[in-house]
């Protein structure tokens, strides 16, 4: 049954599936820094939405959605864009990477870190792609 | 883009005050830099030289130059060299024009305002990486051994001075080593997953240029003929894949070029086919030889044959000019491998061209792939 996105279940949906990936488990065995992503509206998701996880090692500590964005935590990374470009990366008619370079999604935080783990930023997608989803738009 | 005999004479049209030449000392040595700076005195632009670019370059090879650069100001900055030298030269630009980026973080994503200082020629003296038509920026990090697959659109130079004069004294062995480097780049932009109308015809031409003049620029490099047209196959190579992106072979041939210091073309033209083997195991539909091994007039009946037929072609190419085929026969152990696999997996596993394929493997198939390659044991995986 398509869950709901953005919301809490559907991230923690997507938690569940990344911590069963071997493949995002091995692209990501250094990776540290908490990941925000901002879902702007579109469709009928009236405000923007927050999806926040926090990534450590290969692995997904804890994921829930954020009402609140203008006062919440802080992230080391975040990525943001409208509904519809989410859904264009998500349903795989857009490739994230060039998502990114062609400022679909903004990405910010520390390139550095970035540009020696764009694997696990990869493997981060494509769970996203597994999770049967029903979009607001 | 200038090409042809006499295109340095390009320089002595432009407008500007003062030109630093990055460079290696090499190459500086060899006189190569000689009729660039006489160029640029008939255009009146005063130029000091840069030659401190080691090969591999690392990211405090990057900062020295650019601190160098600060201080000449300069208007005009000029890559005399091979890959590294183009590479360095433009990751210096970008601090250059933006001292607060750490070189390691060079992006795609960010936008870094250049020409606000400088604009950018590359005139290249291999055949070649390609980097004088492209925005990558690929440097080394010695402390890691890994190399770093950076870039940014708007580093791509602004202009391309290809001179035949340039590369006509390139020994056999780097014709041979950059030879295949434009080979893999082509082959690769042609079915990489980002390949589009525009990266096609171009990689479809280098690959051709590359079969026909590599063979003759490696036997004669007094061959003007072929030297031009492995030049522009270079720079053709490097705009379709440019705009398409490598692939595993050039994932699987940065790991092995920064732990065995193998020349960067050498290597990756060593994996070419072993990566096309893999890739046609994959799921159906998703790899193109067929078009590629038709275009090229090589057995085609299907997208396997096509595949069974570009390995030959490549293998035979590479025999032909003294190329190894597999580690080993590029002075690799098998205990050597051993010690570093891990090591080297990772790094292919993380590298920026691995995920550009048409088949994207994970660590274990890594593993198989480098242990493949060590004797020439097909891909069955």
């Amino acid at each position: 049954m398509p869950i709901s996105f953005p919301s809490d279940l559907w991230i923690k949906t997507m938690m569940n599936d990344l911590n069963s990936s071997s493949a995002y488990f091995e692209s990501a065995k250094t990776w540290e820094g908490d990941f925000l992503f901002v879902v702007e509206p579109g469709g009928t998701l009236q405000s923007a939405a927050g999806l926040y996880m926090d990534l450590y090692h290969g692995k997904c500590l804890q994921a829930f959605a954020i009402d609140d964005l203008k006062n919440s935590i802080i992230p080391a990374y975040r990525l943001s864009g409208p509904v519809a470009n989410w859904k264009k990366v998500m349903t795989k008619k857009m490739d994230p990477i060039q998502a990114m370079m062609t400022g679909n999604l903004k990405l910010s935080g520390n390139m550095a870190i970035i540009m020696r783990n764009v694997r696990a930023a990869k493997e981060l997608v494509e769970s996203c792609t597994r999770i049967e989803t029903e979009f607001p738009i | 883009m200038t090409f042809g005999e006499g295109a340095l004479d390009t320089l002595t049209q432009i407008n500007g005050k003062k030109a630093v030449i990055v460079t290696d000392a090499v190459l500086q040595q060899l006189g190569l830099l000689v009729p660039v700076q006489a160029a640029l005195s008939l255009a009146g632009i005063e130029s000091v030289v840069y030659s401190q670019v080691e090969p591999e370059p690392s990211i405090a090879c990057v900062q020295n130059g650019a601190k160098a650069m600060m201080e000449e100001k300069p208007d005009w900055i000029i890559a005399v060299g091979g890959g590294s030298v183009m590479d360095a030269a433009k990751a210096m630009w970008v601090l250059y024009e933006n001292p607060e980026v750490d070189p390691s973080a060079i992006n795609p994503i960010e936008t870094y305002f250049l020409r606000q200082k400088a604009r950018f020629i590359a005139i290249p003296t291999t055949s070649g990486t390609g980097s004088e038509a492209t925005w990558a920026i690929v440097l080394t990090d010695p402390t890691e051994k890994r190399k770093l697959g950076l870039g940014n659109r708007s580093a791509l130079p602004d202009i391309a001075i290809l001179d035949p004069d340039m590369v006509r004294n390139m020994p056999p062995r780097i014709t041979a080593d950059t030879g295949m480097d434009v080979l893999t780049h082509a082959v690769e932009g042609y079915t990489s997953a980002w390949r589009n109308d525009f990266s096609d015809g171009l990689c479809l031409k280098a690959v051709e240029l590359v079969f026909e003049f590599l063979p003759r620029a490696y036997r004669r490099g007094e061959d003007v003929e072929a030297r031009t047209h492995m030049q522009n196959a270079a720079t053709i190579a490097g705009l379709g894949f440019g705009n398409s992106m490598a692939a595993l072979a050039h994932g699987l041939g940065h790991a092995l070029g920064a732990d065995f210091y193998i020349p960067h073309g050498r290597a990756v033209g060593l994996f070419l086919p072993y990566t096309i083997e893999y890739a046609i195991r994959g799921e159906p539909d998703t790899t193109r030889y067929r078009p590629l091994a038709r275009y090229l007039g090589l057995a085609s009946e299907t997208e396997q044959a096509a595949a069974r037929s570009l390995v030959s072609a490549i293998r035979e190419l590479s025999l032909e000019i003294g190329q190894p085929l597999t580690l080993t026969q590029a002075g690799i152990a098998r205990t050597d491998l051993d010690r570093v696999i891990e090591h080297m997996a990772v790094n292919a596993l993380m590298d920026t061209q691995t995920i550009m394929g048409s088949r994207v493997p994970e660590i274990d198939d890594i593993r198989q792939l480098f242990i493949a390659a060590m004797d020439g044991t097909p891909v069955n995986f």
